[in-house]
């Protein structure tokens, strides 16, 4: 199995890991728009590890199956946590003065998303999908 | 990273062809601004062909950046988006809103020459 994790403590490790994503998308034969997906969610949810928890990492897993490829990615930190979860993910809420987008939107771009969430602990687990030729 | 800043005649131009950090996109903009100030420009085309990836903080600089220009008094067009970029912000429902887009450099020049000529 494929793996890679890249520690995120600043904003150049957004970079890094959003292109770790892409080349890992584009190793697996997914197109360019999905590969812009991945990029772009990886560059909110890593974003936010930065905003909101200070540091994290971000493990991306090639976690295709027979017939299938499929990219796992979890975003992990271990700040405040997200209170509510509900409302972290409507569109325009932010306690950080930002847009709100980044969570609605990830959502959005993604097969799978699923975020974990207690003080001291936050996990957002995103997946993309693909049917194999 | 600095993002260099061609003055041609009265306009500016100038490609985003790194992937930048939030910082890098902050200080693209206020370099932006600052020679669109001190040229005087009548306009700027922001050329984005090699950006993959225009996530919502980026796309909020953009959108900034090109009103910022306005509100000096000149122009601003973005060229060269890409088609899975473009797909990917309509996805997100972050699409460039209130900014002067054109599919490359050749037609954003076109573009700011007609929007410098209809504001005087
Ligand atoms: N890793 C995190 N830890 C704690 N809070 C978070 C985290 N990620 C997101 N949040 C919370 O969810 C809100 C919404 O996030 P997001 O949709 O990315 O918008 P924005 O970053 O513009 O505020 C944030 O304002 C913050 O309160
Ligand atoms: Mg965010």
């Amino acid at each position: 199995m494929n793996e890679k994790a890249v520690k995120i403590e600043d904003s150049r490790d957004v970079v890094r890991a959003r292109h770790e994503g892409r080349e890992m998308a584009r190793k697996l034969g997914f197109g360019p728009a999905d590969q812009a997906r991945l990029a772009t969610a990886i560059s909110e949810l890593t974003r936010n590890v930065i905003q909101y928890a200070g540091k994290g990492v971000c493990v991306i897993t090639d976690a295709s199956e027979m017939g299938i490829a499929k990219i796992r990615v979890r975003v992990e930190d271990h700040g405040p946590g997200i209170a509510d979860i509900d409302q972290a993910i409507e569109p325009g809420f932010s306690t950080g003065n930002g847009l709100g987008a980044g969570l609605p939107g990830t959502r959005r771009l993604v097969h799978e998303f699923r975020i974990d969430s207690k003080p001291g602990h936050t996990v957002v687990s995103i997946a993309i999908v693909r049917r194999r030729a | 990273m600095k993002i260099a800043i061609l003055k041609l005649r009265d306009i500016l131009l100038t490609s985003i062809h790194v992937d930048l950090t939030d910082e890098d996109a902050l200080e693209f903009q206020a370099d932006v601004l600052e020679m669109v100030k001190k040229t005087e420009a009548k306009g700027i085309v922001i050329d984005i062909t090699a950006m993959n990836v225009v996530d919502s903080f980026m796309a909020r600089i953009l959108n900034e950046t090109a009103s910022m220009v306005k509100t000096l008094g000149a122009e601003a067009v973005i060229c060269g988006m890409r088609p899975e970029v473009a797909l990917t912000l309509v996805e997100m429902g972050r699409e460039l809103t209130g900014v002067e887009t054109a599919v490359n450099l050749e037609q954003g020049v076109d573009k700011l020459r007609e929007l410098i000529k209809r504001r005087q």
